[in-house]
């Protein structure tokens, strides 16, 4: 079978999912329009996905059949746990997924040979550095508990610059690393027992350390930083298959992360909180969130409580679990649907990554082996952080769960890094299929 | 480049089993915990959720219900407003304040009870949690009488009602009442318990103990006779004063008997006579029978265990054993001393005298109705103890029939219907105050009895048992007898 029909043959359990969700949201609601109405949305959503299908049978014919349904699945679930959590914002993140299929296919379209973003690698660091300072900016920064991760569009919405930020500095990182890599492999020295790369090209090691740090006293989130620094030693790693270089790398983050952890009380609180979550003076403050995340999963155990059956809201009108569609909306699909389904979930990230390193492996030049191979880790790292963060196994950082959460910036972002996947792994699998 | 990629790939692999293992951890392994902590609303909230069933009287009528709220939530509603506020009790669970019924009665209520197997069934089947019906015992008409009369006394009181042959709880009243539908708001709960309000959500039934004052006698004579040192014909010395313990003590009014029988004794509650029966019978033997008729424990009665007060001899505020040296006998036989007995032990006293010597457990509950109409549960009668031989509660019940018939009793008399009484008449306050705690204990018709009360009404200004409390036993009787 092609590529393509086994893509297309991949949107439909994405499809019968979406039907199947609004089918039982509905049911639980009581509601009367069950029958034409969850067989709508599943159809509008399955037309969708075939047109975006039919594009990139003519665009790309030759692109990871399974990145695509896979993201469907993604998207499809997403909106059915919004649609549970708020019916206005599943109707805004539906018409944010077609803004996004747009962007999707604009991206094919413009940066169809994506090797030349490499000529622009500075220009995009720049902007993506940019981006990652414009919430400070007085007037249209935006303060999100604590944290500086939007940039207000009046009467649009909150523009969120890092998940756009992450794709510019994995696309900096992936072209300046295809250049340094040898030179940072050749040149390295032993200094008491750790291979360190020559002090020549041991600079943008630290100005990406640094970057990262300042992230952290920037927006004062650890979790983005954590993102961007991970993506960094993972394209790093690759580049140069030097373990000790991410040793080194670790060592230097843990290091200003401790100093940034015990000194800034922003991100003090956070720690404090992550350390011992259930602390009942902190609760009604800081500690809020987590605690409340964490008595959701509880609440919902091994299978669920079943689909609108989770508390998100005090009886007077407060928010119990704040944050659902967001941050916590890992916290609501285990509420829910249980464990079963949040590792299903986690599955499903995880055949996306897996696809992503396959075409890495496929990739035939530097660039796009480590293109493929920093969106990927950048995507696996988002998951993890948010995941991480509301299981508490990190501190609890606001970043979106990809694909699933609700909001504009995340999904439009993480559309154009599906984009930029799809065309590394079509030029691979052109050249693979058709020996030079 | 594939090597480090694969690496790569194993260690983002490893990161998400973290956070399986993370996810594993709050919602399956620490999950219970998680859930009983203090801090988790989630309980209650779904508590909120759950259609708790209904409580209803014996004849069907509701006197709790849950009512549809906001969002999906339900409260609770009194149809029967401060009537049946003591025995039903109140369910605020917004604020986990639970009483009466409502608290014993929780787990079915609130649809708990049943077996985890068929409640994971209605889950998988969608089925929303929906609590059992608890059908009581109570009649709303004598709950009613009771109620009206003891408020018409205008002083502090209780009404407790049995059926002696099955232990079932007919009526319970406690005054002043409270009624249980505005307890929610704000304010409310802190107005009730405030110094001043009267306590009226004490329940005086269960929660009070009073000087029982002749009512005792019953006891007294049930062991006197039971003992096989005395019969009803026994002859003892009725004159006034005598001295007990040392200490002289008189008749009502000082009056002197001369030599007569116990049953004319107790038709005329002559104290002295009483109190030399309590000094012959010892208070090992008076302490025996106590505690066969239930004292020194709390009443065996299906409501909250501290909704109740254990009866005997206290002494600031603790039990004291009837052997103690600070015990004195013979007046502890008057129902004088230290005895603080509730009204729902004496009622289980005169019941066990009613059935022949067989005490059988009270209870409120009489079956619990599952959602769809099926009884789960059905409290069937128990014998709680035989304190007395049948041959020794003919004997008392036929001299219960002569107090009411020609003594102190005689305004409990009802056309047609015997019935079999003893007034009581404690003095409280300073000397002189002319302040009394009349009290009644009955129970009819005499020879089939299907009624046994006790009567308390704290203070009264000079009245006594047959005139302040037999009344109002009268008028109970007559409603659950009719």
């Amino acid at each position: 079978m092609s590529a393509r029909n086994r893509e297309l043959l991949g949107l439909i359990p994405a499809s019968l999912l979406v039907t199947a969700g609004f089918a039982a949201v509905f049911i639980q609601q009581g509601s009367q329009q069950l029958s034409s109405l969850s067989l709508t949305y599943g159809a509008i959503f399955l037309g969708l996905c075939i047109a975006a299908h039919v594009f990139l049978r003519i665009a790309l014919p030759y692109a990871d059949p399974y990145l695509f349904p896979l993201v469907a699945v993604l998207a499809s679930f997403g909106l059915v746990v919004i649609y549970r959590i708020d019916e206005t914002l599943a109707r805004q993140q539906a018409q944010w997924f077609v803004a996004g299929l747009g962007l999707f296919v604009a991206t094919i379209v413009f940066v169809r040979d994506y090797r030349k973003l490499e000529q622009y690698r500075y220009l995009i660091a720049a902007g993506s550095l940019a981006l990652l300072c414009m919430p400070r900016l007085p007037g249209i920064g935006a303060q999100v508990n604590g944290a500086y991760l939007g940039v207000r569009i009046p009467g649009v919405f909150v523009f969120q610059p890092t998940e756009f930020a992450k794709i510019g500095i994995v696309i900096f990182l992936a072209s300046y690393l295809r250049d340094t890599r040898q030179l940072l492999v050749a040149g390295a020295r032993r200094v008491a027992g750790i291979t360190l790369p020559p002090l020549k090209h041991f600079g943008p090691l630290l100005v990406i350390w640094g970057v990262a740090m300042l992230l952290l006293i920037v927006i004062r989130d650890l979790g983005s930083s954590l993102m961007f620094f991970g993506a960094f030693l993972a394209v790093l790693y690759v580049a140069t298959n030097r373990v000790s270089f991410v040793v080194v790398g670790l060592l230097l983050f843990a290091g200003g992360a401790w100093y940034l952890g015990t000194h800034v009380p922003h991100v003090t609180d956070r720690v404090d909180v992550w350390l011992d979550p259930l602390n009942a003076h902190r609760y009604p403050t800081i500690g809020y969130q987590i605690a409340n995340s964490l008595f959701a999963q509880a609440d919902g155990g091994l299978l669920g409580r079943g689909f609108g059956e989770a508390f998100l809201t005090l009886p007077g009108g407060g928010p119990l679990l704040p944050a659902p569609q967001t941050d916590l909306i890992y916290a609501v699909i285990v509420n829910e649907l249980g464990l079963v389904a949040a590792v299903a979930v986690l599955i499903t990230y995880l055949l996306f990554v897996q696809r992503g390193f396959k075409v890495a492996l496929l990739a035939r030049d530097s660039f796009s082996t480590l293109l493929a191979v920093g969106l990927s880790a950048v995507f696996a790292l988002q998951v993890f952080v948010i995941v991480g963060g509301v299981t508490n196994v990190i501190p609890l950082t606001g970043v979106t769960l990809p694909f699933i959460s609700y909001g504009g910036s995340s999904l439009l972002a993480n559309f154009v890094l599906l984009a930029l996947l799809l065309l590394v792994s079509d030029r691979a699998r052109r050249e693979a299929e058709a020996p030079r | 480049m594939s090597q480090p990629i694969m690496r790569l790939f194993a260690t983002i692999v490893l990161l998400f089993a973290i956070l399986v293992v993370g996810t594993s951890r709050w919602s399956v392994f620490d999950a219970k915990a998680l859930r009983d902590n203090a801090l988790n609303k989630r309980p209650l909230l779904a508590q909120l959720h759950v259609k708790r069933g209904a409580i209803k009287a014996a004849d069907g009528s509701v006197l709790a219900r849950s009512v549809r709220g906001q969002g999906g939530t339900y409260r609770r509603s009194y149809p029967a407003g401060s009537l049946f506020g003591h025995p039903v009790g109140y369910a605020i669970v917004a604020l986990n304040q639970l009483a009466g019924i409502e608290r014993y009665r929780n787990d079915e209520l609130s649809g708990q009870a049943g077996d985890s197997l068929s409640s994971l069934a209605d889950q998988l089947q969608g089925k929303r949690q929906q609590g059992d019906t608890v059908v009581t015992t109570l009649d709303p008409q004598a709950q009613r009488v009771a109620t009206d009369q003891l408020a018409a006394t205008g002083s502090p009181g209780a009404v407790v009602a049995l059926d002696p042959r099955t232990g079932a709880v007919l009526a319970m009243a406690s005054s002043p009442g409270y009624d249980p539908n505005g307890l929610g708001r704000s304010g409310v709960f802190r107005a009730l318990n405030s110094a001043g309000s009267g306590a009226p959500l004490l329940d005086r039934a269960t929660q009070s103990s009073y000087a029982p004052g002749s009512t005792f006698k019953v006891l007294t004579a049930a062991a006197a006779i039971d003992s096989g040192r005395y019969t009803p014909d026994s002859v003892i010395n009725g004159d006034s004063p005598k001295t007990i313990s040392g200490v002289p003590m008189r008749n009502d009014l000082g009056q002197s008997y001369g030599d007569i029988s116990l049953t004319t004794a107790m038709t005329n509650s002559v104290n002295t006579v009483f109190g030399q029966i309590g000094e012959a019978l010892g208070k090992r033997t008076m302490a025996d029978y106590m505690r066969r008729f239930g004292f020194y424990r709390r009443p065996p009665l299906d409501y909250p265990a501290d909704e109740m007060l254990a009866s005997g001899e206290r002494l600031n505020g603790k039990l004291l054993p009837v052997t103690s040296d600070r015990v004195d006998v013979g007046r502890m036989a008057i129902g004088q001393d230290k005895l603080a007995v509730t009204p729902m032990q004496m009622a289980m006293v005169v019941a066990a005298v009613a059935n022949g010597g067989r005490l059988m457990t009270p209870h409120l509950t009489d079956r619990i109705v599952d959602p769809d109409g099926r009884t789960v549960k059905r409290v069937e009668p128990t014998v709680a103890g035989t304190p007395i031989s049948p041959t020794t509660a003919a004997q008392v019940n036929q001299m219960m029939r002569t107090v009411v018939e020609s003594g102190t009793g005689t305004a409990v008399q009802l056309p047609g219907i015997q019935v079999a009484g003893k007034t009581g008449t404690a003095e409280i306050g300073t000397l002189g105050a002319n302040l009394t705690q009349p009290s009644f204990v009955a129970f009819a018709p005499a020879d089939a009895p299907r009624v046994a009360i006790a009567v308390t009404v704290e203070r009264s200004q000079g009245g006594f048992g047959g005139t302040v409390a037999a009344p109002i036993a009268r008028a109970v009787l007559q409603s659950l007898l009719s």
